[in-house]
């Protein structure tokens, strides 16, 4: 069993850093220390994080953030970025209103 | 490490997690087998969040109206999580005869439940929620449903089983289930044998063939789902919105963003095989449903579109019971797509019935040898 899929492992505690109010997911306003947090709580994955404290879940859809998420869990983990997969990405590439969305019909005229 | 448990759980999903952290709260040690790398990869993460009583079968209404007077209002609170629990009301929409129809036969069951809810036309309708279009006419009114966060309450279970203790294993796909002197007492795994005095099999649809290791088998089939979420908008409305065909339902969550499920038709006939993506056709349509509903959401912004996978039992219902062939193993899956709101209740009286033997709430009616055939 890889060490990182045991969740009661210790991480240490959690301290403070003097960067922690620095924003890392720009569209909703996630901050590093709160990505951290969340880290110490149990959320071991990109995916976790994701769900947990919606970085990555606005606008950009974490295109921006998805990275520096991932390094700050490897970090905290103790393990290389590679081990970790980054969060899943879904359609469409980028915001579509409703109405054009619902349009993608062929006309036969 | 020790792998001897007093239960363990197969399945890191909601139901999963709830009744790990209600045996905890009683004092159990208990192990959590997750198959995924990500708590909560599932139907879990993957709801419209609606936490209702109305439109459900009268064999889950019990658990549904218990769950929501005794354990949401104050799940934020006691799991240390904002699980966003909003109690505004559910309305279930219809534009037709035959929705007037169907809506009527679902009000009239729950009525007769002692649920709160009742038949109201299109003025009604328009006051509670002033951005429906003119063509929807009818609709079902109950107040005290409502939704939550489905993915800060998955998650929110894990966090504060896991710091009471409970352990949470990922990647650990259960293999097979072994008896011992007739008894339940191993679960395998690719990388170590745990084993337990009780195990509950709570992995949604997985369920059937680890199941089936021990000769048991409950007849749900995958069933795909699919939503979008939009942008985040300014407040607009509070209630949870379903239709009498079921064809579209949603919410707008605390943080703005509406979440909206709808099916295309062509769920049942999807290509990919088991992994929850979204086709290409899923999103415009529901797009085209919300619309005629809602015209004001227009302009809208979709920013992104995913897909699930529904346990869907033969009779809709799910299977929650205590296994009399193998002593020791417990059921708790094919949700059919309305796990989420009554999942509270699940882990709570689930854990009841593992600790104590018998659970708040009767569950027999959910008994996983109710199946018969044809005669």
């Amino acid at each position: 069993m890889k060490s990182i899929n045991d969740r009661s492992q210790d991480i240490g505690p959690f301290v403070s850093q003097t960067d922690d109010a620095i924003i890392i997911c720009r569209c909703e306003e996630i901050t590093k220390g709160e990505i951290r947090q969340a880290i110490h709580d149990g959320m071991f994955t990109v995916n976790e994080i994701r769900r947990y404290l919606r970085a990555g879940m606005g606008l950009c859809q974490g295109q921006t953030c998805g990275k520096l998420v991932k390094n700050l869990i490897a970090r905290e983990l103790n393990v290389i970025p590679d081990q970790l997969d980054p969060a899943t990405s879904r359609s469409p590439m980028r915001p579509v209103e409703m109405k054009v969305l619902g349009n993608e019909e062929v006309s036969h005229v | 490490m020790s792998k001897y448990n007093d239960v363990i759980i197969i399945g890191g999903g909601i139901i999963g997690n709830a009744t790990a952290y209600y045996l905890a709260k009683k004092g159990l040690s208990v192990t959590v087998l997750e198959a995924s790398k990500d708590i909560g990869i599932g139907g879990s993460s993957r709801n419209g969040g609606g936490v209702r009583q109305s439109g459900r079968d009268t064999r889950e209404l019990p658990l549904a109206m218990w769950g929501i007077k005794n354990l949401w209002p104050g799940l934020s609170e006691e799991l240390g999580v904002d699980v966003e629990y909003t109690q505004k009301g559910n309305l279930r929409l219809g534009k037709t005869a035959a929705h007037q129809k169907i809506l009527q036969g679902l009000t009239d069951k729950a009525v007769s439940c002692g649920l709160d809810v009742r038949m109201i036309n299109g003025d009604e309708i328009r006051a509670i929620n002033p951005y429906l279009s003119d063509e929807v006419t009818c609709a079902s009114w109950c107040p005290t449903d409502g939704h939550a966060n489905p993915l800060t309450a998955t998650l929110g279970y894990y966090k504060k089983a896991r710091e009471l203790g409970v352990r949470f294993i990922t990647e650990s796909p259960c293999f097979e289930l072994r008896k011992i002197k007739g008894v339940i007492r191993q679960v395998v795994t690719p990388d170590a044998i745990y084993e337990a005095d009780k195990v509950l099999v709570a992995a949604g649809f997985d369920s059937r063939k680890i199941l089936a290791t021990v000769g048991i088998d409950v007849p749900m089939m995958p069933l795909k789902m699919e939503c979008l979420v939009t942008e985040a908008e300014p407040p607009m409305f509070l209630q949870m919105l379903g239709t009498a065909d079921a064809d579209f339902y949603g919410h707008q969550s605390k943080h703005g963003s509406f979440v909206f499920g709808g099916s295309s038709g062509f769920e049942h006939l999807n290509k990919d095989n088991g992994s929850p993506i979204s086709s290409s056709i899923g999103a415009s349509c529901t797009c085209r449903g919300i619309i005629k509903y809602f015209p004001a959401l227009a302009d809208a912004k979709i920013v992104r579109a995913w897909a699930g996978w529904l346990d869907d039992c033969a009779d809709h219902v799910p299977v929650i019971s205590p296994v009399e062939e193998v002593p020791g193993l417990y059921i708790a899956c094919a949700f059919s797509g309305h796990g989420f709101g009554i999942a509270p209740a699940v882990g709570y009286n689930v854990a009841e019935m593992i600790a104590d033997g018998h659970s708040t709430i009767d569950l027999s009616a959910l008994r996983y040898d109710r199946f018969k055939p044809k005669q």
